[in-house]
Order: structure tokens, then sequence, then C-alpha cells
């Protein structure tokens, strides 16, 4: 058992700081340090910057799709590095989510049309999974799509579609049959998002902000080269993909930062006279969310270890998911409950453009009731904790 | 020992929930709250003539004289409706304030006023850096002359912007951080040297910051003993805790009964998610929340009444460490169980889950009240 770096790990994690130092845009930094929204040309400058050297946007990518090809421990490093440094997380849905299945279950069609455009966030891609009526029970989806010569007429209606508004294309899980078992008739399909019949319906969230959308498809032809894998595929590529999602949910890195945030904010308030943090209430909380952050942050690597090692992710991630939102919900409600009454004001340019004139309290103050109840959605997203419990208890207790 | 409402507080319930019913539906609501001075100046006439302004004061100045704890009522309902009219800022932080510590000119000129609807009133005692801490004040007043020079700021102070008098706490000798020496000044909204930022918060209400630059008043501006207001600081915060805490039983009852249909009605896996147990105990929780809560603001509100300061402190306290609990089992708990839908702006329950939320930050969050629960 070891936890320290080999010598060749030590010069990446070097190497990683340094191009991080020189290379990451301040003014990206600094939204992502102030909890201000950010933008799609945002990401898109941020992700360009990481494709052009040697394809480190896609860290999970093999050499030969022009990924770096980096063992888990290297992908772990530039996860930290990349934390620590308060780097804008990469979007997730065509980088970390659709190209590996693409890899995996794709034709070498797709595979060339697709995954040169993902590495250079050329084509921007989300996600149509959950309906309106299929949530936890996401084989429940209606979505119908029926095979009308060299085409699909896909209809119905997605739902929770981040980005939506952004996006050029989006995988979807559509019905292709009806058959006794709900899981088998649906099928895995990539869907242009400028297609006529296709439309967008923003969703406001509790923080008052844009993120989330409903997407309507209405007699939307879609190519049949557009299907991955083959009819009836869609469950089980959904969810080798799910896993992929777990993991990313964990969010190790990020919740080390914003604990460095929680505490350099309850030493810079005041309670009684003296320091937030010095009381010992809430120092005790404080300490009660790194505890598990640490068990989290080593129960992650000893995944990661097993990763490189050559096991496949299994049920882990539906833990690592629980546990990481646990701790994410966590944060969010101490660094809320750190400004006291200065929660309460709610203004909203802050949160996509910055304070322009005086804060009112501490200058962070008015993004953190927001973000509070915004992150209520992470133990809901990607299946709720609840479903993951149920994974586990079946998966893993065999109950 | 009786706990059942009197008659006329029955009635006050009985019209309460028609008004809600007939005229209040969450939209109007929203639209009161995003738009304007942040609620309606007609409903706030319309409560003046309900009498619901004077609920809590003594007959002789006009009001109904039901004290603390006719105040439950009301605020269960203000909790129920999530309403945006400034009830707890004017009558029950400035009304209760002047009641208390007014002379008999103060009260004459203020209180029936108030109670007719033509006069409101802020109280500000919120600093930058005070928390929760009610003696830490270093809002200055000083004498000069006949007259008292006001300077500082005072943050967060609710609904300001329509108030026609602040109520400032203010350090007239003493160390900061020490009881003795505080003192309550009445200040015209108007006055010369007073400058207001207003802003929305984050539940749908409206709030200030104030900045006094010499604001010079009268001796007669002062509310209470000289440099002696710290008791009637901490008495009249206690009554507006515990008037939330009746405020947050109306909210938590709402969240339960909507979290209870949705389980009824929303289907997953061929059936309602409500028939799955690990959902049931959720709101089975949630519901004994509801109850506890609902005896501890009760008895909060019996033991301001009452007057005694310790036996009011405990209650007071343990009131408020509750609905600071509610937050987990029943605020989040909401979210969680409406899932996505419950984390939007559209639905309902995302309002009740903020003002139950910001609910833990007034008049001292959870863990302020368990220290000072603990003092005895």
């Amino acid at each position: 058992m070891d936890l320290n770096y080999s010598p060749e790990e030590k010069a990446f994690q070097l190497e990683v700081r340094e191009f991080l130092k020189e290379n990451y845009p301040k003014d990206i930094q600094e939204k992502v340090a102030k909890g201000i929204a950010l933008k799609k040309d945002d990401y898109v400058r941020w992700q360009k910057i990481l494709a052009n050297k040697d394809g480190w946007v896609a860290p999970g990518w093999p050499v030969e799709y022009g990924g770096p090809g980096w063992t888990p421990v290297q992908k772990y490093i530039f996860d930290e590095e990349c934390g620590a440094a308060n780097c804008l997380r990469t979007v997730a849905f065509g980088l970390v989510m659709l190209a590996p299945v693409l890899m995996k279950y794709g034709t070498q069609a797709q595979r060339e049309k697709y995954l040169g455009d993902i590495l250079n966030s050329d084509v921007w891609w989300c996600q149509g999974y959950s309906e309106p009526n299929a949530g936890s029970d996401l084989a429940s989806l209606q979505t119908k799509a029926e095979k009308q010569g060299d085409h699909y007429i896909v209809n119905g209606s997605k739902t929770w579609t981040t980005h939506g508004h952004y996006a050029d294309m989006m995988f979807a899980l559509v019905r292709t049959s009806q058959e006794d078992r709900k899981q088998k008739g649906i099928s895995f399909l990539l869907i242009d998002m400028k297609a006529p019949g296709v439309s967008t319906s923003p969703i406001i969230t509790v923080d008052g902000m844009h993120v989330v959308n409903q997407v309507f498809l209405e007699n939307v032809k879609v190519p049949v080269e557009n299907l991955v894998g083959k009819e009836g595929d869609g469950w089980t590529i959904a969810k080798s993909l799910l896993m992929h999602e777990r993991t990313y949910i964990a969010q190790v890195p990020r919740s080390k930062r914003q604990l460095k945030r929680l505490k350099d904010l309850a030493s810079k308030e005041r309670n009684n006279g003296k320091p937030l943090i010095e009381d010992a209430n809430f120092k005790a909380k404080i300490s009660a969310v790194e505890i598990e952050l640490m068990a989290l942050e080593m129960t992650n690597m000893r995944v990661l270890s097993k990763l490189s090692a050559g096991e496949a992710p299994g049920s882990e991630s539906s833990f690592l998911k629980i546990k990481g939102t646990e701790v994410q919900q966590a944060i969010t409600a101490l660094l809320m409950e750190a400004v006291g009454y200065f929660g309460l004001p709610y203004i909203k340019e802050t949160m996509t453009e910055g304070w322009h004139e005086e804060p009112i309290g501490p200058e962070e103050a008015s993004v953190l009731a927001p973000h509070y109840f915004d992150w209520r959605k992470s133990s809901i997203y990607g299946g709720s904790n609840e479903i993951q419990k149920n994974i586990m208890a079946k998966a893993v207790l065999g109950l | 020992m009786n706990l059942e409402f009197t008659e006329e507080m029955m009635m006050l319930q009985d019209s309460l929930h028609k008004f809600l019913q007939n005229e209040y539906d969450f939209e109007t609501r929203q639209s009161l709250s995003r738009t304007g001075i942040g609620y309606s100046e007609d409903y706030w006439q319309n409560f003046a003539e309900m009498g619901l302004l004077g609920v809590p004061f003594d007959e002789e100045y006009g009001g109904f004289g039901f004290g603390q704890t006719g105040l439950i009522v009301v605020m269960e309902a203000i909790g129920k409706g999530l309403i945006v009219e400034p009830y707890l800022a004017s009558v029950v932080l400035g009304g209760l304030l002047v009641q208390r510590a007014g002379n008999e000119e103060q009260k004459e000129a203020i209180l029936p006023a108030l109670i007719a609807g033509e006069l409101k009133l802020a109280f500000a005692y919120v600093e930058r850096h005070s928390r929760y801490n009610l003696t830490d004040v270093q809002f200055k007043a000083e004498k000069k002359g006949q007259q008292y020079c006001l300077s500082g700021e005072k943050s967060v102070v609710f609904n300001a912007e329509t108030a026609d008098k602040i109520i400032v706490s203010a350090r007239t000798s003493g160390d900061n951080l020490t009881p003795q020496g505080l003192t309550l000044f009445i200040v015209d909204k108007d006055a010369e040297g007073l400058s207001c930022r207003h802003y929305e918060t984050i539940d749908g209400l409206r709030a200030s910051e104030l900045s006094f630059d010499n604001v010079m008043v009268d001796e007669k501006a002062v509310v209470g003993k000289l440099g002696s207001a710290y008791p009637d600081i901490e008495y009249v915060i206690d009554a507006a805790a515990a008037a939330i805490s009746a405020e947050a039983v109306g909210v938590v009852k709402e969240l339960r009964e909507k979290t209870v249909e949705y389980l009824k009605t929303r289907k997953q896996f061929d059936q309602p998610i409500g028939n799955f147990q690990v959902l049931q105990h959720r709101c089975v929780d949630m519901f004994m929340t509801e109850e506890q809560m609902r005896s501890l603001s009760y008895l909060a509100a019996i033991k301001v009444a009452d007057g005694e300061a310790e036996e009011r402190i405990k209650s007071v306290s343990a009131a408020k460490v509750y609905l600071g609990d509610a937050r987990a089992i029943v605020a989040e708990q909401a979210a969680q169980l409406h899932g996505g839908i419950g984390v939007t702006d559209e639905l309902d329950v995302a309002h009740y889950v903020k003002r139950l939320t910001m609910m833990n930050t007034l008049f001292g969050d959870r863990d302020y009240h368990l220290q000072r629960f603990g003092q005895f």
C-alpha cells in the first residue's frame, strides 16, 4: 500500500500544474471562483485550449482517438490539479458520456463522424433520457421511433435536458418496439437538434437560472445510420454510460475546493466579534464534512486502484454518487449558513455577471443560497440517491 | 389547561383561510412578490379591515388584545399562503417593540395608525459583522445638545422600502458586545442623511441596507430607556422568532400535504411512488416534525406572553432549533421526493422550501439557539 506518486507521476503532476497556471484564462477562473454562471463560450474556449494540448480535454480517451491515453492515476492527478486551480469543469455529455459509447458500440463511420467534433468542442451534445413520465423509472420511457425506409420518425418529449438550448445534437433513448420487458424495446439514437420538429422550452430552476430544458420531438426524421448499436441495445448502452456519469458525479476535487472556500469564508465572517471558524459548533460541522470527504477521496482512490488493475467499474459508482452528492450538498449548506443574514439578498445579476456595485455583505454571499437550493438537484439527477441505494441493495448486498 | 384556540381565534383563522382561498393563490403571490414594492397595498388595507393588523395589540389602542398566542393563527396562515405582505416587519417586529418599550405618547401616536393600515414600521437590528448577536452593535448615537446624531449601517432590514418609520438599535455608551449602552430610536424613513438600498430576498420578500449619515433626531425619538434597550430588543426578537415558528408550521403543513399528494399521484414502476416504504417513512418523519414544531410554537407563544425571561428564552430557542431541523427533514425531503420538479421555479413547492430554509437564518439559526438554550 502506497499513497505516494512515483517519480513519473510527480513529474506529470508538475507538468499539469504548470500548464494550468500558464494557460487557464483568468476571466474564467474568476467566474468559477465566485460561482458566476458560465456561458457556452466559456466552456468552448477552455475546452479548445485543453484539446490543443494533446487532447487533455478528454482524459479518458485512448491515443488512437486523439486522447492523451492516461492511466487512471494520471487522470486522477489531472482532476486534482484542475480542482485546485479552480478550473472550469468540462461538459460531460460529449466527452465523458457519449464518446466512450461510440468507441464501444458505434460504427467506424459514427466514430469518424462524431469523435473529432466532440474533441474539438465543435459540436455540442445534450442527453435525452428523462421524460415527464419516466424519471426514476427510466425504462418506462415513451418517446417513439418508428422506422420508415431509411429514417426513424421520432415523437415524444424529453426533459431536464441540461444545455439543451446550447446543443447541436442529442443522444437519446427512444422506444423502437413494445416488448414484454420494457427495457428490451429501447434504442440509442443520435438526433440533430436543428432538425425540423425539434423544439426546446426553458425550465427555470429554483435559483432563477436557465440551464435545463424540456425538448419536444414532433415527427422528427432521423437517418437510420444515427442508431448506435442495434435496435433494442439502448438499455445496455445507457447502463454503461450512466456508470461513467456517476463516477464523474462524485466530484471530489470540486468538493475539496468548495471546502477550502468554506474555511476561507468562515475565517473572514465574524461571530461574537471573533472569526466564525473559531466557533466550536461551526468548526465541528466543517470537520464532520471534511471527514466524509476524506473517506470519500480514499474510497475513490481504492476504486481507481482497482481500475488501474484492469477491473471494470461496477456498482461502486452508485456508492460514489450517493456519498459524493451528500458531501457536495453538505458544503453548500454550510456555505449558506456561514453568511447568516447575508444569504437572504437575491441579486440575480450577480449570478450571471458578478458584482458591479458594492456587494451586500461578503462579496460571494448572494450566490450561496441559490447554489444551495440548486444543488438539491444532485441527489435527484443521474438516478436519484434512492434508486442508487436500490441498486446497491440488489447488486452488492443481494437483497 | 386548555390548548385549543379560542372561538375568536377560530373565527379569525376561518376568515384568513377564506382570504387565502379566494384571493391569494400561488400565481397571485408570485406576481406580487416579483413586481413593484413586493406586495399588495390593497391587501394590506384588507388586512387592516379584517383586524389582522391589530391582533396582538391591546384593545386600548384599537387592537384585538389577542397577544402573542393570537399571532399563532395569523402566522400559520402567512406560512400557508406564503404571504408577502410586511406583517412580520411592521406588526410583529415594529409594533410589538413600540407596545413593549414605547411611552404612552409613542404608543398612541403609532399603534392606532399601524392597526388602521395608515403607518408601517421596520426594525433595523442586523449589522455587517453582528451575525445573530444582538449586542454586537457598532451603530452609534451621539448626543449633540438636545439631539442625537445617528451614524452607521444596518443590514437586511425587512420591508424598509415601504416603512414610514424605522426603529434602529444604536450604541449610546458601553463597549461593543455588551448589552449595556444600547438605545432604540425611531426615525422617519425620509429623514435627512438616511439612504437605503432595497432588494429582493431569495425567499421572495424584500429587505434593505440602510446607511445613516449623521441623521439628527430629537430626544423624543428614543424608544424605551436610554442605554437599557437590550431586554426590549431581546424580547421582540424572541417574539418574532416565536411568530415565525408558527409561520413555519404553516409552511411545513403545506409541504407535507403537497408531498403526500404527489406520492399518491406520481406513478413510476407501474405504481404510485407512495407505495415505496422508504418514501412513506420520510413523510411520516415530516408529519412528526410538523406536530413537534406546532407544539413548540404554541409553547413559545405562551411563554412569550407570560413574560418571564428565562422560560421565554428556552422555549423560543427550542422552537427555533426544531425549525432548523425542519430544513433537512421537511424542506430538503419535500424537494427530493418531488424529484426534478421540486427544484423548479414554476412549482410552489420550491418556494415553500426556500421560505422554510431561510427562516432558519432569521433571528438566529439552529446552532445559535442550541447554544442559547444550553446557557441555563
